[in-house]
């Protein structure tokens, strides 16, 4: 068992035609990822390395099936793209563009709650999810994931921020902890997967026994979290916040990494998360090291 | 990318909201022409990014010429927080009934856009939120459905607006809107939204703050791009197209990912150090980008060591070390760097910066991130 995605999953990607797309699109088919087909319009009928490129999703999932999109184009084509893959049938779709206005992130979020109540949208601008030995849709480097064993304790990842995902995964790996699925929810500030959409999946997978967090500054995002956490989730959890030194009123990077009127602090978001009952650690290290005693607990 | 006064003023009137009549002026000739042109009584006001102006000084009302040559003498150069004025806006004064506030931004947590609507204006809202919350009216908008005239309305009566400037600020709140949405505005504040004797709704000041990923759609945006306030450090980011903030400590930093760079100035921080700056070099973190990464911290006197953090994902960990060994060789450093590679290939990368003959004072490697710091934190003291 995996969440979201597993070794069944076909996935097509939106944009394989392009240089990213093509890298990572490649990428992904040689981690054993199931990618059956591209889109690119006016390229039907091409071919990317044996994969087929079809000129519409609609095309590509009436000739594969589908279930899955990888949406790797422009910030400029992102939304019609996502909205595209959902009208023709897709009802998982993961989205790395960065730098997608927030006016149409916020459009596009709402269309598909309104018209598309079935489909998730992973992203924007996140590094994708990896459920490892089995899929890997997005741009995490494969070799990073520890697989999970047989017989556990597994972890599932969900995470906020793309290298410190990484840093995570290379955390569980370091210690021979096995994985279950990572995901990366992206730092944009209408994510189209929260934390606790994933940690509801988490909760609900019989093959993930402990889960770790990765947040950071801004928005309210972990504060749900913590609030969902205390009242739903019973696994052990391990959390690291990033940046506790970030100065009020700046943006970090990402879109939504912004302390704005003393509201969406690390410190606060710790405070929370320790009230709800996670091991919080100063450091991804730490968050790694107190996973592994928890994994240890759980052997 | 935050407007001043007069840019949000500018960019309001694109979209039909009523403001004064004024200009802009960087000299005192310049304050007096526009006030000539405005009518008088004028306003001469300070255009700098941070609240509190008025207290300060750098709001005047001027009945005539000298009044103006006066209080725009006075104000232009004037350093308010810290931020040194070098504009001054001058507008026709308006005669004031009643202070109202609106405002929208985009709710994270809803995911909706959201209207905040009092007619407790004038006073910072934080203020308002604080002592009378039921003041305030939060409305959500779904951004699918939008807000209709009679949404706006509804929202005014509901706001317990006086039944008098209802019509004028359901007006206002529909174009407001607009200039939120189609404008790409992540912040569009009137604070004070005004009710002149006369009856009309007008908007006293303007607080816009643009959304940077919107940029290809708007052309308009030049002009404000030109009047930024950056220091110099961030310039020379900008220009080399790098994510930086410039922050007041010794250790320089360079990471891949904002996430990881968050990090770093945190364990940075937790080890006794203070952080010269934000800096994230991107996930390719090439030859060029490091040696441009390194030019903008070189630039920065305050900087005592350098702490290189690097996870390679996709990036490999050979490429980086190339990367840096690279730039080395085309930007001669005043500080010493410290190093952290760490994921894909970084071994190879660590054997390759160990045999590049680069002596020790100027590049030392540590397996991690905390043992990077410390070092780094070592070297700044």
């Amino acid at each position: 068992m995996a969440i979201f995605v597993d070794q069944n999953t076909k996935v097509i990607v939106q944009g394989l035609t392009g240089g990213q797309g093509k890298y990572h699109g490649l990428r992904n088919k040689a981690y054993g990822t199931q990618v059956v087909a591209g889109v690119t319009p006016g390229k039907g009928g091409t071919d990317v390395e044996g994969i087929p490129v079809y000129n519409s999703v609609a095309e590509a999932v009436a000739a594969t099936g589908a279930t899955a999109s990888f949406v790797t184009v422009p910030p400029k084509a992102a939304s019609a793209a996502i909205l595209e893959a959902a009208a023709a049938g897709i009802s998982f779709i993961v989205c790395i563009t960065e730098g997608i206005p927030a006016q149409d992130e916020a459009r596009t979020y709402n269309t598909l709650v309104r018209d598309f109540p079935n489909v998730r949208l992973l992203g924007p601008n996140c590094p994708g999810i990896i459920s490892p030995g089995k899929c890997n849709i997005g741009i995490t480097a494969g070799e990073i994931a520890e697989l999970p064993s047989a017989s556990g304790p597994n972890v599932g990842i969900v995470s906020r921020s793309g290298t410190l995902t990484y840093q995570a995964l290379y955390e569980l790996k370091q210690r021979g902890i096995g994985v279950s699925t990572c995901v990366g929810i992206g730092g944009d500030p209408v994510p189209g997967t929260s934390f606790i959409d994933c940690l509801r999946e988490f909760q609900n997978d019989p093959e993930t026994h402990a889960i770790i967090m990765i947040g950071e500054i801004g928005g309210s995002a972990e504060e749900e979290a913590a609030e969902f956490i205390k009242a739903n989730v019973t696994k052990p959890m391990s959390a690291y916040i990033a940046g506790v030194t970030a100065p009020a009123g700046k943006k970090m990077g990402h879109a939504g990494a912004i302390v704005s009127g003393g509201k969406g602090t690390a410190q606060g978001k710790m405070d929370v998360l320790r009230d709800a009952g996670v091991k919080v650690g100063q450091n991804p290290t730490e968050a790694g090291a107190l996973m592994a005693e928890i994994v240890a607990g759980l052997r | 990318m935050d407007l001043f006064e007069y840019q949000g003023k500018q960019y309001f009137a694109r979209y039909d909201i009523p403001v004064s009549k004024g200009d802009v002026a960087v000299t005192v000739d310049q304050a007096v022409a526009a006030a000539d042109a405005a009518g008088y009584p004028v306003v001469v006001k300070a255009q700098v990014q941070v609240g509190g102006r008025g207290k300060a000084g750098g709001i005047k009302l001027a009945n005539n010429a000298d009044e103006v040559r006066t209080h725009a003498g006075n104000i232009l150069g004037m350093d308010i927080k810290g931020h040194v004025v070098k504009r001054v806006w001058v507008e026709n004064a308006s005669d004031i009934a009643e202070e109202y506030y609106a405002s929208f931004t985009l709710d994270r947590g809803a995911k909706k856009h959201l209207l905040m609507l009092s007619k407790e204006g004038g006073v910072e809202i934080e203020e308002v939120a604080a002592t009378n919350p039921a003041a305030i009216l939060m409305l959500h908008i779904d951004p699918v459905d939008g807000l209709s005239a009679a949404g706006a309305l509804k929202a005014a009566v509901d706001a317990k607006i006086p039944e008098k400037a209802q019509q004028g600020v359901a007006d206002i709140l529909v174009k407001l809107y607009r200039c939120f949405v189609e404008g790409d505005c992540d912040l569009a504040e009137i604070n004070p939204l005004i009710l002149k004797p006369t009856g009309e709704v007008h908007a006293l000041d303007a607080k816009v703050s643009l959304d940077a990923n919107a940029d290809f759609r708007h052309p308009e945006w030049e002009e404000f791009k030109a009047t930024e306030e950056l220091d110099a450090r961030e310039k020379l980011a900008r220009e080399k197209g790098l994510q930086y903030i410039g922050l007041d400590g010794t250790v320089g930093i360079i990471a891949n990912g904002a996430g990881l760079a968050m990090s770093t100035l945190d364990v940075v921080n937790q080890v006794g150090g203070t952080a010269a700056n934000f800096l994230d070099i991107g996930g390719g973190a090439n030859a060029d980008l490091m040696a441009s990464a390194l030019e903008v911290i070189n630039s920065d006197k305050a900087v005592k060591s350098i702490f290189i953090n690097i996870f390679g994902g996709i990036t490999r960990g050979e490429e980086v070390a190339k990367g840096i060994v690279e730039a080395l060789g085309r930007v001669d450093l005043r500080a010493p760097i410290v190093i952290r590679l760490d994921g894909t290939n970084a071994e190879e990368g660590r054997s390759i910066l160990a045999n590049a003959g680069i002596p020790e004072s100027k590049l030392t490697s540590k397996p991690t991130m905390l043992e990077a710091a410390e070092a780094a934190v070592a070297l700044a003291k």
